[in-house]
């Protein structure tokens, strides 16, 4: 199913009716789609950095000078390169006390932070909860994703990566 | 050696040279299967093929022969499930069928617990490389059985009916059918067995075994299973209803090949696996973005309280699945469990089947929902399984029994990181984050409202939340991971076989993980114990550990606790005329705790070996909801206001979660910038805390299910060790000071 720029727009502001998503989620999927979501991204943020790949609600990866990337929050907070661990650079705030976690479910219904406890990382310059770790205490900051730019745009989309 | 003896020997050599294989052109099957592997591994193709003739040629045939075998194949599901009695398999649709080369590659699948296709795969293999053409032999007619994990299956309640299908004395293909069993025999009742420590507690054992000829089951066969279950009939109909699809499938063959002729037969089943495979190939460079992802999951056994275990299986565990997943340049998806925890002495172990079977069919509900699904995208993967891990046990007498116990948490990883994936190319409606635990189950045994002896798992445990999509909440009550298509039965039903009446069924508030969309949320189910004299009741669910965190600021699905109360008042209260609960919406604000008197079980010990329930007994089953997307002060205030009005969220969780006032849209947008100042207030710069949290680590200081578990994890994988170590900067040789028995046994094993 192709999807037209304002179709996709919609989409993502979640104006489209029930029916209509579910036949975009059934469908063959439009093979532009990358582009037109990242066309989309881009015309949003009050940036001008080039937005290479979408990275989770409120990241991307953007090119920067020197052939070089950089995690960016859309509001202008820069983490880190891309190939290093966003969260060492934000906020966090650790629940793993009855008091905290009884802030976001009821008592017995938030395991025991003895075994798993809550991580909340923020970005440091707008405050959005970018990302939540329940893992035992002591375990290492996850990396969760680490994107092969070079992979992606030279071998699978068959064109430079922006900024090289 | 004897005359007559070596006369023998000549004699079974004579036979031999003359006998004819059973595999294509004249080959046996085990030299069809070394030919198919020889090849792929050379071409990397299925089989070598190079070129889909057919498809190319006559593309609409091709999708016709498709859609036949197909159609047979849900047709057998649709019609045998009728033949069962067991509500898993006639009302929840708990079986499926497929259809396999003669060297056990899927060709195509009917619908139900598709997880099966790549685990029968495994059982046909094992008999085709142990030798089975020649002892006990294959034939038109024979009737096989497996519910081994080891060889090719998840836990021994899923049992495989396996049915060789020939074609004028040629081995073409094979049908074959699984059911989840309502009991299997195990040490403690149910399907679901928490209690097995061992292998020989798991219940009927049935490693790939000949059970029937000239289309008939063995007497004996019959027989045993009889006494093998605590549910007999359920037993006998279901394996009637997995031969009779079976059955089904091979006449839908035989149709085809009959009206399509057998060459095209034999080069259909080649060129679909073969497309599978491209298309699962295709499917991931058109989709995913290739990189290295990552989301470890946990779970929990906490058994050092059973006093019922030997002291070595009396021990509290904490489950690590470090899972990552890497999807290559060229294309190939990998999967690495490398890092894991170690098996141990309980039934939540795996084995590859297993961990194969799980994989398999999350993609069948993601990447490949859509187009030809069979065996070609098995073809695709790579996975590391670590032998000595619990993705892996690699020990003959270990226990499976409740192998989706481990299965089903560590799987949120694959979803979570397929999703990352999936947003990163643009493919947001694809977007999925973590399912919820299908758990509590409701499992037990005894004397039933009817005087007689039976056992159940409750199957209202295939309908928890499904996770957050990004461009909608969660599915509410309606999914399970391991079955694509989430049914809890009918209450009227489960009240017939069980003695336990439905006293309220609703949603159960805060169970959804919170996010700008919500996971799906989770129900309870209030049950009192009926006209029973005894039943003895598991629970078996997570208390203590989230499993899963959800995506961008989506927190997990709750936990859940137990609320079981024996020798009630609940009689009297109906006798008087007084309001009794149907439910129990807040655990801080009780009205099973308020009204309801008795001996109290109201804690988060949610993972229990059966214990005894009777008549007039309270046991409330509280099913888990799943994990969020996006911060939830991002979630627009009237989704909230719904939430409230659709008790799907406590009140007070409007504004501590949400930051939402009720009834005030301009107090709650106040509100939610205040909460933005607080969070930059509260919260520290990441490497700030870890100095602080370094010293925790170097200490130790954690319970001994931790350091137990970091101890595993660093003396099973040198790479997870490593990456430990210079996470926190510790020594080259850093290692926490407790016993690593399954470890150590896991080295004996397999040095």
């Amino acid at each position: 199913m192709r999807l037209d720029a304002q179709t996709l727009a919609d989409l993502v502001d979640e104006r489209l009716p029930r029916g209509q998503v579910r036949a975009i989620q059934s469908g063959f999927k439009d093979p532009d789609r990358f582009d037109k979501y990242l066309a989309l991204l881009q015309e949003r943020v009050d940036w001008d950095d080039q937005i290479v790949l979408p990275f989770g609600e409120h990241l991307y990866v953007v090119a920067k000078a020197g052939g070089s990337y950089a995690i960016k929050c859309d509001c202008g907070h820069e983490f880190c390169e891309h190939t290093d661990n966003w969260k060492l650079e934000a906020l966090i705030n650790v629940r793993d006390s009855d008091e905290s976690l009884r802030e976001i479910y009821p008592s017995k219904m938030h395991g025991d932070p003895d075994w798993n406890h809550l991580r909340e990382y923020f970005c440091p310059g707008c405050r959005t909860l970018l990302e939540v770790e329940a893992v035992p205490p002591g375990y290492p900051v996850v990396h969760d994703f680490v994107p092969d730019l070079e992979g992606f745009y030279g071998n699978w989309l068959g064109r430079e990566l922006p900024g090289a | 050696m004897a005359i007559v003896d070596s006369t023998r020997e000549l004699e079974r050599q004579a036979e031999a040279d003359e006998r004819r294989g059973i595999g294509w052109g004249g080959t046996s099957a085990a030299e069809m299967l070394a030919e198919s592997e020889r090849l792929f591994g050379e071409t990397g193709r299925y089989v070598g093929v190079d070129e889909l003739a057919l498809k190319d040629t006559d593309p609409i045939r091709y999708e016709k022969l498709f859609s036949r075998l197909r159609g047979g194949l849900v047709s057998a599901r649709e019609t045998a499930l009728n033949i069962s009695a067991s509500p898993i398999v006639k009302e929840i649709g708990e079986l499926c069928f497929a259809l396999y080369t003669p060297e056990g590659d899927s060709v195509t699948l009917s619908t139900g617990i598709i997880v099966h296709v790549h685990t029968m795969s495994d059982a046909i293999k094992y008999m085709i490389r142990q030798g089975y053409e020649d002892d006990p032999g294959i034939a038109a007619g024979d009737i096989f059985t497996n519910n081994d994990a080891m060889i090719g299956d998840v836990h021994n309640a899923d049992v495989q009916t396996i049915v060789p299908i020939f074609w004028e004395g040629e081995l073409v293909g094979w049908a074959a059918g699984v059911t989840h069993e309502i009991d299997i025999g195990a040490k403690t009742p149910g399907s679901v067995p928490i209690g097995p420590i061992s292998r020989f507690e798991d219940g009927i054992d049935l490693p790939a075994k000949k059970i029937g000829s000239n289309d008939e089951i063995w007497h004996d066969h019959v027989l045993a299973g009889l006494k093998g279950t605590r549910t007999p009939m359920y037993w006998t109909l279901d394996e009637r209803t997995r031969l009779a699809g079976c059955h089904m499938v091979r006449e839908a063959v035989e149709r085809v090949i009959l009206e399509e002729g057998i060459d095209t037969y034999k080069q259909f089943v080649r060129e679909v696996i073969e497309d599978g495979r491209r298309t699962f190939r295709s499917r991931v460079r058109e989709m995913l973005v290739p990189g290295r992802y990552r989301a470890p999951a946990f779970t929990e056994l906490p058994f050092a309280k059973e006093e019922q275990l030997p002291s070595y299986a009396r021990v509290d565990t904490l489950m690590h699945a470090p899972v990552e997943l890497r999807i290559t340049r060229d294309g190939m998806l990998e999967l690495d469990y490398d890092g894991s925890s170690a098996w141990g002495y309980h039934s939540a172990n795996c084995t590859p089947s297993s961990m194969q079977g799980a994989l398999w069919v999350q993609l069948t509900q993601t990447l490949i929902c859509n187009d030809k699904v069979n065996d070609g995208a098995y073809l695709g993967l790579k996975q590391n399984f670590p032998p000595g891990t619990w993705s892996n046990h690699s020990n003959p007498q270990c226990s499976t029994g409740n192998a989706w116990y481990f299965l089903i948490p560590s799987y949120t990883g694959f979803v979570k990181s397929l999703s990352r994936s999936l947003q990163a190319r643009g493919y947001v409606e694809e977007v999925l984050a973590p399912y919820a635990l299908t758990a509590n189950a409701f499992q037990g045994g005894g004397v039933d409202q009817y005087g007689r002896q039976s056992a159940t798992t409750n199957f209202g445990l295939s309908c928890v939340g499904g996770g957050a999509k990004m461009v909608l909440d969660g599915l509410d009550y309606a999914a399970a991971m391991w079955n694509p298509e989430g049914d809890m039965g009918d209450l009227e039903m489960w009240e017939l076989i069980e003695p336990f009446l439905y006293i309220g069924q609703r949603v159960k508030p805060c169970t959804a993980g919170p996010g700008r969309h919500r996971g799906g949320s989770g129900y309870e189910a209030l049950r009192l114990a009926w006209k029973t004299p005894f039943y003895e009741m598991q629970n078996i669910a997570n208390g203590r550990c989230f499993i899963q965190a959800g995506l961008w600021g989506g927190y997990p699905g709750a936990t859940g606790y137990r609320h079981n109360i024996r020798d009630t008042n609940f009689f009297d209260l109906v006798e008087r005329g007084e309001p009794y609960p149907t439910h129990d919406p807040d655990p801080e604000d009780s009205a099973l705790e308020k009204v309801v008197t008795g001996r109290r079980q109201f804690d988060i010990e949610t993972t229990t070996l059966p214990e005894l329930m009777r008549q007039g007994d309270l046991y409330l089953c509280c099913f888990r909801g799943a994990a969020g997307v996006g911060d939830p002060i991002e979630r627009p205030y009237e989704s909230v206001m719904e939430d409230l009005d659709g008790d799907y969220l406590l009140p007070r969780y409007a504004e501590s979660v949400y930051g939402v006032v009720p009834g005030d849209a301009d107090a709650t947008a106040r509100r939610r910038d205040e909460m933005r100042e607080e969070r930059g207030r509260d919260a520290v710069p990441v490497r700030e805390w870890m100095r602080g949290e370094r010293e925790r680590v170097v200490a130790g200081d954690f319970i001994e299910p931790v350091r137990r578990m970091y101890a595993e994890s660093i003396r099973l994988s040198d790479r997870w060790a490593r990456e430990f170590r210079e996470f926190w900067d510790l020594p080259d040789d850093f290692d926490y000071d407790v016993a690593t028995l399954q470890v150590e046994l896991s080295k004996a094993i397999s040095p």
